[in-house]
């Protein structure tokens, strides 16, 4: 495995990104997928620097989450709000249990700035969700800014734009896509 | 099955409680729309949605698709969205700019902004018939009447009735409010509409809009969650940020929203008088004030500022809360779903400040990942199914039944959680059904 590592880490500096990068961005994906899925939401919050946000802009023309409506803008604050809401014994809402399933996919490594340490990975998603025997589905883009930590890499900001956002919402989306 | 069949109305609704059929029975539904949507002043959209000439919003008033559209002369048309030949929609997009006339698709027939037949092709083809361009059929229909009040457009799609001023009535002060704020006394549209459908009928929206006895049962919840850390907030940098204030607010006890009130008019329109205090003294607020006060001076500012209301509901299909710049508007789809679209606006001549205090609500109550409307509307389709079904035959309206003051038509609620609201709304709902 080692082995492999080093010589894969080799190939790549002479291209612009290197597979290393490639394919623990994509570990990192697929773990935060996961994630919602089990519904971890406090490993979620974990997964942003201490300045964090998750974004979804209400138009995809936006550049910034700031001073624009959005359908989410969370730090972690406003995160541990909705992460600790749907875990309240009369989030009514809750009831019955629903569930989601999330594909990441198409990976691409948009900046690896190895002296920063910091990383800008776009990537397409499709969320299933099934609530009271109904399906819904959302797909889109990600576009994440990672950052180097002692903990591995954590998000700076996910911005989510998904294709159907501009749509009438048939109820709410109640967590994170 | 309802128990009253074909929308007939008799007996359906009494001083203190209504038959669950007027929420459920589709026939009644149709009748609605005929009776309530098709006549009476809708709201179809804020001026600022449409700056430019060309420039137009698709909207739906009752089952009638519509246009609203800038003419050329800065005036607003509202016109079907119907060809006039055969029949084809012509506008298929949301919005857009029309440019100088609506093209049809189908065959390619022009006309101006306001509706009147620009070109048809191969003219001759209709000599000799009576479909010549000087039969105002060529024309698409308009609106019967429209109207716009400090740049809020309220369409009537019947000929008759009362004027949109009279419509509105006290409740203007809905938008009085919301422009007065602006120091230039006038708003503008954030281009962004939130649409969210609720599966259950349109009534229940309304009659939630002004009921203070659900936020602490309902929003427990978010309420709790936004508490606990806007606690922490406050522990770690001295004071939350407002938005917090907005989803803690829900905590607020029963006892306390009781004390609230509504004033309730006799064409179902109602005003819920402010709870949460929005009249803070931080840095951002007093800079506002002191704007306000070059712009309109001490007293008028006072007197501007010191309007005390949460929100205004102008029935059948508007709820608007004016010191936080936003506004829904309900249009039904049919007898079980309904579609709500959310605005919000900039106070024009305000600092900024005081727009991020109105989108932060945006955001956080009215966008469509809502903490607090997610229990709304699980309510709403859990009423609507309850309505729907053999269970019981009424809907009760009797919480302080007979206590309310009636001032010359006018209900006042002597408690916040007075169904007074619920059984105004059925006063004029049994008004205007009953019209011809
Ligand atoms: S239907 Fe519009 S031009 Fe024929
Ligand atoms: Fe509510």
């Amino acid at each position: 495995m080692a082995k492999e590592k080093t010589k894969t880490k080799k190939k790549a500096t002479a291209k612009t990104n290197g597979v290393d990068t490639q394919r623990e961005v994509e570990q990192f994906l697929y773990r935060q997928a996961e994630i919602l899925d089990a519904k971890q939401w406090a490993d979620f919050i974990d997964l942003f620097t201490a300045d964090g946000h998750y974004w979804m802009p209400a138009t995809p023309d936006q550049t910034t989450g700031e001073g624009v409506p959005s359908i989410f803008y969370e730090d972690r604050d406003l995160m541990t709000v909705r992460m600790t809401r749907v875990g309240h014994p009369h989030a009514w809402s809750q009831a019955p249990a629903w569930g989601t399933s999330h594909l990441v996919s198409n990976v691409v490594i948009e900046q690896d700035d190895k002296k920063k340490g910091e990383i800008v990975a776009r990537s397409r998603f499709h969320m299933m969700e099934f609530r009271r025997d109904a399906s819904r589905h959302f797909a889109g883009t990600y576009r994440h800014h990672l950052r180097r930590t002692s903990d591995g890499l954590r998000i700076r900001q996910q911005r989510v734009d998904m294709v159907n956002g501009e749509g009438v919402y048939d109820y709410v989306l109640q967590i994170w896509v | 099955m309802p128990r009253k069949k074909n929308g007939g109305l008799a007996g359906l609704v009494e001083p203190d409680r209504v038959h669950r059929s007027v929420y459920a029975d589709p026939a009644i539904f149709e009748r609605e729309m005929d009776h309530i949507f098709h006549k009476t002043w809708i709201y179809a959209g804020h001026e600022s949605q449409v700056p430019k000439p060309g420039d137009y919003y698709t909207v739906q008033i009752g089952r009638q698709p519509m246009i609203m559209v800038r003419n050329k002369d800065r005036s607003i048309s509202v016109l079907y969205n119907r060809c006039p030949h055969r029949g084809a929609m012509l506008c298929g997009d949301r919005h857009g700019n029309a440019g100088k006339a609506f093209i049809c698709s189908y065959h390619g027939w022009q006309f101006e902004t306001d509706g009147q037949v620009r070109s048809i092709p191969l003219p001759q083809g209709y000599e000799g018939t009576r479909f010549s361009t000087d039969n105002p059929d060529c024309n698409i229909k308009r609106a019967a009447r429209v109207g716009s009040y400090r740049g809020f457009v309220f369409v009537s799609l019947a000929e008759d009735g009362e004027t949109l001023e009279e419509f509105l009535g006290d409740a203007k002060v809905a938008f009085d409010d919301m422009c007065d704020r602006a120091p230039k006394g006038e708003v503008e549209v954030v281009p962004t509409c939130f649409r969210v459908v609720q599966k259950s009928n349109w009534k229940i929206f309304l009659e939630n809009q002004l009921d203070a006895l659900h936020p602490s049962i309902t929003h427990e919840s978010a309420g709790r969650a936004a508490q606990i850390v806007e606690k922490d907030i406050a522990k770690r940098s001295g004071k939350a940020p407002l938005d917090y204030h907005y989803l803690s607010a829900f905590t607020t006890p029963l006892s306390k929203w009781d004390q609230v009130q509504t004033v309730n008019y006799p064409n179902g329109h109602c005003i819920l008088q402010g709870y949460m205090g929005l009249r803070p003294t931080d840095p951002d607020t007093l800079e506002y004030e002191k704007v306000m006060r070059k712009h309109y001076g001490k007293d008028r500012t006072e007197e501007i500022l010191s309007v005390n209301i949460h929100h205004v509901l102008l029935y059948p299909g508007l709820s608007v809360q004016s010191p936080l710049q936003q506004l829904r508007a309900v249009r039904p789809l049919s007898v079980d779903r309904t579609l709500t679209e959310i605005w919000h606006f900039r106070l024009k001549g305000a600092p900024e400040a005081i727009y991020r205090r109105a989108l932060g609500y945006y955001n956080l109550v009215n966008s469509p990942a809502t903490m607090v409307n997610a229990d709304d509307l699980e309510n709403f389709w859990k009423c609507h199914q309850g309505l729907a079904s053999d269970g019981g035959d009424w809907v009760s309206f009797h919480r302080n039944a007979g206590q309310d003051d009636d001032d010359e038509g006018v209900i006042k609620s002597r408690f916040g959680t007075s169904e007074a609201p619920m059984r105004n709304q059925f006063r004029a709902w049994s008004d205007m059904m009953a019209g011809a």
